[in-house]
C-alpha cells in the first residue's frame, strides 16, 4: 500500500480507505451505499484537485520519480501500431538505459529514442536506472542519423536522473558522447520533438533534448543538476534538496516561463500513472499536432530554426564596456606580462 | 600557494637562522621572492617559476593560470583585442547568494564573468581565442560564458579564423539553472557549424576540465590537447566514489588517464602549447 503513496498524498489515503471500506460493506451486507460512495469520491476529487494544482517543486520531483510513472516503452507500446527496437552502438555494447528504434505512430513511420528505467530491482540494475552510458548515447545517435537519412521524424522521450556515473562511463568518454549527441541533433534535417516525461536531469538529459520542440509533462522536472547534488554543494547537506528544488526553478511552469520549452502537457488528475490511457491520449494528440506543423518545414530550414531556437537562450545584459586591464595591449599588465616578460 | 609569512618561516628553519639580526634581514626580502609548489611543496624562486610559466621545475606541476595569463601565453604579444566586453551576468532565478558570490569574483578578477574571448594573431595568423578563468566561480558556464563562446565560434566562422578555446572549469553554473544547461546545446550546435565550414577548432584542456563544459563544446575540438596532470572528466571522482562505494586510483581522470583511454589527441607541456597549436594549424591550412 505504502509504495502507492507519496508522502504528500497522505490525506488521500484516509479517503480512499473509507471508500474501499464502504464498498466492502455494501457488498457484504448487500446494501446500497452508492450515494455515500459518490459523495466521498467527489470529496476525494476536490482534495486531489487542490493538492496536485499546488505541488511544490520537490513534490514534482517525487512525482517524476514515482515508481509507477509510465516509462518510454510504456508510451511506445500504447501509441505505436508497430515498433522495432534496434540495439547496440556498433563499437562496444548495447546499453539498456537507452531504447531506440522505429515505430509507426498515427500512421506515420517515426524514430523514437528514450531513457528507460526499470520496474523491478533486476531490471533497474540492467537498465542502470535510466542513466545512459556512452554506448547508449551512441546507439541513439546512430538511430537518429538513420532516421534522418530516410526522412523519418524523431521523437525523444527524456526520463533520466543523469548520465551514467561510473569509472567505465568515464573511460569510454561519457563527456564526448553527451557533447557529440548534441552536435549531431543540431544538424539533422528532420523534425525532432523532445518530451521530458519524468526526470530531465543535467547532461544526461540535454544529450538527447536538442529538438525543434521541447515539451514537458505537467509533473516532470528539468534541471541542470539534481536537487540533492545542488544541496550538497550549496548547503553541504543533501537533505536540503527541497530548498534546492525551489531555487533551481525546475518545474514545467518554470521552464515555460524561461522560454526553454514550448508547451506543458497536462497530466491526468494525480499524475500520469493514475490514468495512463488518458495520458496517452493527450500525449498522442500533442505529438501529432507538432509533427503535423514541423513536417511542413523543409529540412535545411528546420536546422536553421533549431539553431536559432537554442541560440537565443540565455539571460545577460550589456554593461559599459571595460577591457580587462591585463589584456588588449594597453594598461598595466601585471600578472599576465610577468609570464612572457621575464 | 603558501603565504609569504609561512614561506619566510620555512626559509628560516631551512637556513638555520636563529639570531635576530639575520632574521630581521630575511624580513626585508620581498614577499613574493619565493613560491611554494602546490603539488610537491618545493620552494621555488618566484622569478624562475614565472619564467617556467608557473610550472614546477622539480615535479612538473602546472599551476592554474588566469584567463588573461592564458591568452598572453598563447598569442603574439600585444595582438589580443577583446570581444564582447560589455556582456555581464544577471540573476534570472534570484538564486540564493549568487549576486554576492559573483560580485566577489568580479572584484577579485577584474572580469565580468568567467570567460574571456577575442581576436589575436598566432605567429601572425589571425585567430579567435577564448579562455576560462577558474578563479571566477570555478570557471563555471552560465549565460554570459555560453553566449561569449557561441559568438566566438560564430565570428570565427564568419571571418574564417581558426578558433581556440582554453578550458579551466568545474562545469555548468547551477546558479543560472536550466539556462546554464541550455548553453551546452547552444555551444555544441555552434561547433557543428564551424565543422561544416571547415574552420579549425582547437581545444586545450587544463586543470580542471569537467562536467557540463566537458560534455559540450570542450569535447568537440578537431584536435584536443591537454596539459600534463590536469583533471578531465564528467562526474567528479568523489561523487563516483560516494555513489558506487568504491575507491578510485589517484590518477583517475588525469590527462594521462584520458590519453590512455583515447579521449585526447595530445598531452602538451605548457611551454610547448603555442608551437604545437601553430604547427597543427599549419598542417591543416598551409
Ligand atoms: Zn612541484
Amino acid at each position: 500500500m505504502l509504495s502507492r503513496w507519496l508522502p504528500f498524498e497522505k490525506p488521500l489515503v484516509e479517503i480512499e480507505e473509507q471508500i474501499e471500506e464502504l464498498k466492502r460493506l455494501a457488498a457484504r451486507e448487500n446494501l446500497d451505499l452508492s450515494d455515500k460512495v459518490r459523495r466521498l469520491e467527489d470529496h476525494k476529487r476536490a482534495v486531489m484537485e487542490q493538492m496536485f494544482a499546488e505541488l511544490t517543486p520537490w513534490e514534482k520531483v517525487q512525482m517524476a520519480r514515482h515508481p509507477k510513472r509510465p516509462y518510454p516503452l510504456d508510451y511506445i507500446g500504447a501509441l505505436c501500431s508497430e515498433w522495432l527496437e534496434l540495439h547496440g552502438d556498433r563499437a562496444y555494447g548495447d546499453d539498456g538505459a537507452i531504447v531506440a528504434g522505429f515505430g509507426r505512430f498515427s500512421g506515420r513511420a517515426v524514430a523514437i529514442v528514450g531513457n528507460q528505467k526499470g520496474r523491478d530491482t533486476k531490471e533497474r540494475q540492467e537498465r542502470n536506472f535510466g542513466q545512459a552510458s556512452p554506448e547508449g548515447l551512441r546507439k541513439a545517435e546512430r538511430v537518429m542519423e538513420l532516421a534522418a537519412r530516410y526522412g523519418r521524424p524523431i521523437i525523444s522521450l527524456v526520463d533520466t536522473p543523469g548520465a551514467a556515473c561510473s569509472p567505465d562511463a568515464e573511460e569510454r568518454g561519457i563527456s564526448e558522447a553527451i557533447a557529440h549527441s548534441q552536435l549531431i541533433m543540431s544538424q539533422l534535417p528532420v523534425p525532432i520533438i523532445v518530451v521530458i516525461t519524468g526526470e530531465g536531469c543535467s547532461g544526461g538529459a540535454i544529450a538527447t533534448a536538442l529538438g525543434d520542440r521541447v515539451l514537458m509533462l505537467e509533473h516532470s522536472y528539468y534541471s541542470v543538476i539534481s536537487p540533492e547534488g545542488c544541496a550538497s554543494i550549496l548547503y553541504r547537506d543533501p537533505a536540503k534538496a527541497p530548498e534546492s528544488a525551489e531555487a533551481l526553478n525546475i518545474t514545467a511552469e518554470d521552464a515555460l516561463r524561461l522560454h526553454i520549452i514550448e508547451e506543458v502537457i497536462p497530466e491526468p488528475l494525480g499524475g500520469a500513472h493514475r490514468d495512463f490511457g488518458l495520458m496517452c491520449k493527450s500525449l498522442g494528440a500533442t505529438l501529432e499536432r507538432h509533427l503535423g506543423e514541423l513536417s511542413q518545414i523543409p529540412g535545411p530550414q528546420l536546422i536553421e530554426q533549431r539553431y536559432a531556437r537554442f541560440r537565443r537562450l540565455g539571460d545577460f545584459e550589456e554593461q559599459p564596456s571595460v577591457a580587462h586591464p591585463e589584456l588588449n595591449g594597453n594598461g598595466p599588465k601585471e600578472a599576465a606580462s610577468q609570464l612572457n616578460g621575464l | 600557494m603558501a603565504t609569504a609569512g609561512s614561506l619566510k618561516d620555512t626559509l628560516k628553519t631551512r637556513m638555520g637562522i636563529t639570531n635576530s639580526e639575520s632574521a630581521a634581514r630575511l624580513e626585508e626580502i620581498p614577499e613574493d621572492l619565493m613560491t611554494k609548489c602546490d603539488n610537491c611543496g618545493t620552494l621555488l624562486v618566484t622569478k624562475d617559476w614565472l619564467r617556467d610559466l608557473k610550472v614546477c621545475s622539480r615535479c612538473g606541476y602546472h599551476a592554474r593560470l588566469s584567463a588573461p595569463e592564458r591568452i598572453e601565453l598563447l598569442v603574439d604579444p600585444d595582438s589580443f583585442q577583446e570581444w564582447d566586453t560589455s556582456l555581464a551576468p544577471r540573476d534570472p532565478l534570484h538564486f540564493p547568494g549568487y549576486q554576492e558570490k559573483r560580485t566577489a569574483a568580479q572584484v577579485k578578477t577584474h572580469l565580468k564573468d568567467s570567460c574571456v574571448t577575442g581576436a589575436a594573431t598566432l605567429e601572425e595568423r589571425p585567430i579567435a581565442i577564448g579562455a576560462t578563468d577558474f578563479r571566477f566561480m570555478g570557471g563555471s558556464m552560465g549565460s554570459v560564458f555560453g553566449e561569449k563562446v557561441t559568438r566566438l565560434l560564430e565570428r570565427a566562422l564568419e571571418e574564417k579564423r581558426p578558433a581556440i578555446m582554453v578550458i579551466s572549469t568545474g562545469g555548468a553554473r547551477m546558479q543560472e539553472g536550466l539556462l546554464s544547461l541550455m548553453q551546452m546545446a547552444k555551444t555544441s550546435a555552434a561547433v557543428a557549424r564551424l565543422q561544416n565550414a571547415g574552420v579549425p577548432y582547437i581545444v586545450v584542456l587544463t586543470d580542471p576540465s569537467t562536467a557540463g563544459v566537458q560534455a559540450s563544446f570542450a569535447s568537440l575540438g578537431d584536435v584536443i590537447m591537454a596539459e600534463p596532470g590536469a583533471t578531465i572528466g564528467f562526474t567528479g571522482a568523489r561523487v563516483i566514489e560516494q555513489n558506487l562505494k568504491i575507491r578510485l586510483p589517484k590518477d583517475f581522470q588525469s590527462s594521462e588517464f584520458q590519453m590512455e583511454h583515447g579521449q585526447l589527441d595530445l598531452i602538451v607541456p605548457r611551454a610547448k602549447l603555442k608551437e604545437t597549436i601553430t604547427q597543427f594549424l599549419g598542417l591543416l591550412l598551409d
